[in-house]
């Protein structure tokens, strides 16, 4: 019984314009705002949930990628050029739209980078950082490449803190908004709520699709060979190394789009993002989604994040999540959404067709 | 300037003394279970807030001998509730254990003892008296550290080689398997290595926190530290682990001269960033036996 691959797909976007019905029909729209910044760490996840799945490889430092992502955009964004105006340099950036002007909260002008030429660095920042990370680190197995990449997030997180420029321990904030389309824009505001909500979980749709496809291809299958028997695969002629590296990079480079587009969003980031509580967040919900189910980790995703987003979880937040990873990892080692309950469900349905009978 | 020179110096080696320890302690653990126990931090964090407490209503010497004993007890107490029953578990399977443990641990600390820090009193003298050697005043709270782990690190090696127990321990770590069939019950074994580990965690977590501060999130960044120590001396070689220790604090406390302080913890990061790409066994490790080594 194979289900056609887009019929998930079309599951999650009827889901989506479902709950944004929903919250209209209930009057709850303010629910808009944390599905939407769920979207942004679901697509962290998915992506991190494409290495550690399936690739069989760690990270403990995925948060440093959407540090690097949402810090490099802020920082872009809130610098200003004004008194540089006159230098040919910045004059002949600002003709070609890469800088642009706009009046900040108290009407004075800034002249900063565009924040869609701000993304695009970003994004080929987190992917070069991945790269000159990800070939050596890659290397590594087990316990060395967990302690690696955890220590590739703890530097992160330490020149984070430790910069004036990076805001320190507080962050940097009037993060301009996101242009999208005229009179569209990623941003806080109440009366972009909907549209903005509609974008992250296109996004989110966008990055599944691909997810999907690549799962289901020469690429998928390479890497689940790999999970399974690395040297095996390797001698059977699957380039290992190449396919874990840009495995690695496609995965650090939505955690990157993740921390730029919430940045926008939220019109700033603090230090707490690139924090390894929350690398440890992603890896606690992959490993709850069933590590190599995506659909499972989307799902556990929205569920645990919304909670937590919500408060729901109080000053408890990081022990729920201390304390899931130990569960799961000690009872359901293959996810709560993984073979067993699929298994279980068949049970039951043979178990109706034979009463039928 | 050759003042300063000694002050780092003494600072490096004060520091390198509980890298060393933390390092040890992952060493014995690794040794028995081919674990690396990321929650090895915590235990030296609960051994300096543990002896806190108790040296509310006991005098300092009791309060350190409760503190390491129940520690040691929460060390025993987590290896039997999470690990002992595990079949062949995955190492990735392991990892995330461990580090759901010292979350766990953490927030408990945190919910126990609050965000404030804290230290033991001085052992000897206070804040202020030094011992001058030569032009260099060092604390003597620096000496009590340095002296205890030294002896730390002595009983370990008279009991790792002199005692039944530390042979079966050895024997364990050499050839589980063989070692069952001995008749050695290495599920104990694996037990005893959690609570000596525990221990000796929280031993020098007691002794250093005058001079370092006890906190209830200062286990992560020891924890890395001490692995950092671990790598650098070859994972597994417990007398290289506290070369390397001194190595570390000392390189530590001279990068404050080029470096700001805040990327301090960078640098031993960096340090065992490049050691696992360069020479992942170690300074004094043999790369041949490396090789056949499960991690």
């Amino acid at each position: 019984m194979k289900t056609p691959r887009f019929i998930p797909i079309l599951a999650l976007l009827g889901v989506v314009a479902l709950v944004q019905l929903l919250t209209l029909a209930s009057g709850r729209e303010f629910y808009l705002t944390q599905l939407t910044m769920t979207a942004y760490y679901s697509l962290t996840v998915v992506g991190l949930c494409l290495l550690m799945g399936f690739a069989g490889q760690i990270s403990l430092g995925h948060a440093g990628f959407f540090a690097i992502g949402g810090y490099t955009s802020a920082v872009l964004t809130t610098l200003n050029l004004s008194a540089y105006r006159d230098v040919t340099f910045v004059a002949l950036l600002t003709r070609l739209q890469v800088l642009s002007d706009r009046r900040d909260l108290y009407g004075g002008q800034v002249l900063s980078v565009h924040p869609w030429v701000a993304c695009g660095i970003a994004v080929l920042l987190a992917l070069g950082i991945a790269w000159a990370i990800g070939i050596p680190v890659l290397r590594l197995k087990g316990h060395y490449l967990a302690m690696a990449t955890l220590g590739f997030g703890t530097i992160i997180y330490s020149i984070v803190l430790g910069t004036q420029r990076f805001g320190a321990a507080d962050g940097i904030s009037g993060v301009p908004l996101f242009p999208l389309l005229p009179g569209i824009s990623v941003s806080g505001s109440s009366s972009q709520r909907i549209a903005n909500y509609y974008f992250a979980w296109g996004l989110v749709t966008i990055a599944m699709v691909l997810l999907v496809n690549l799962i289901h291809s020469r690429v998928g299958r390479a890497l689940r060979a790999i999970h399974g028997a690395e040297d095996a695969s390797n001698a059977m002629g699957v380039d290992t190394a190449r396919y874990k590296l840009s495995t690695f990079m496609l995965s650090a480079v939505l955690a990157a789009v993740a921390g730029v587009f919430l940045t926008h969003f939220n019109g700033g980031i603090g230090p707490s993002e690139a924090g390894v509580m929350k690398s440890v967040r992603y890896v606690a919900i992959v490993a709850v989604g069933g590590m190599a189910s995506i659909w499972g980790t989307l799902l556990m995703s929205v569920v645990l994040n919304f909670l937590s987003l919500r408060g729901s979880f109080g000053s408890y937040d990081d022990a729920v999540f201390g304390g899931i990873l130990i569960l799961i990892m000690l009872f359901a080692p293959d996810g709560i959404i993984g073979a067993d309950l699929r298994n279980m469900v068949k049970k039951i349905f043979r178990v109706f067709g034979n009463i039928r009978k | 300037m050759t003042e300063l020179f000694f002050q780092y110096l003494v600072a490096g080696l004060t520091y390198g003394t509980i890298y060393a320890i933390v390092g040890i302690g992952f060493n014995i653990i690794y040794n028995t279970t081919g674990i690396i126990n990321f929650a090895q931090g915590e235990f030296v964090m609960l051994g300096g807030m543990t002896a806190v407490t108790l040296h509310g209503f006991l005098p300092l010497p009791f309060a350190i001998f409760g503190a390491v004993l129940s520690t040691m007890i929460i060390g025993g107490l987590i290896e039997m509730a999470f690990i002992r029953w595990l079949v062949k578990p995955s190492v990735l399977r392991m990892i995330i254990i461990t580090i759901g443990i010292s979350i766990l641990v953490r927030e408990a600390a945190l919910l126990l003892w609050g965000e404030g820090v804290r230290s033991l009193p001085y052992f000897t003298g206070n804040e202020i008296s030094a011992l001058s050697i030569g032009n260099v005043r060092i604390s003597p709270q620096v000496i009590w550290s340095i002296g205890v782990c030294s002896i730390i690190v002595l009983f370990l090696n008279l009991f790792f080689k002199h005692t039944m127990l530390g042979r079966e321990m050895r024997a364990c770590a050499a050839n589980r398997e063989a070692a069952a069939l001995c008749g050695i019950p290495t599920k104990n074994m694996i037990t005893l290595s959690f609570v000596l580990s525990a221990g000796i965690g929280a031993l020098a977590g007691c002794v250093v926190s005058p001079i370092t501060y006890t906190q209830y999130n200062v286990g992560t960044g020891l924890a890395i530290k001490g692995f950092t120590v671990a790598i650098l001396g070859g994972l597994g070689n417990s007398m290289a682990a506290v070369a390397a220790g001194f190595i570390l604090g000392i390189l530590e406390s001279f990068s404050i001269w080029v470096l700001p302080t805040a990327y301090k913890d960078a640098i031993s990061i960096s340090l065992l960033l490049a050691m696992l790409f360069i020479r992942p066994s170690g300074l004094f490790g043999n790369r041949e036996a490396m090789r056949l080594k499960d991690f």
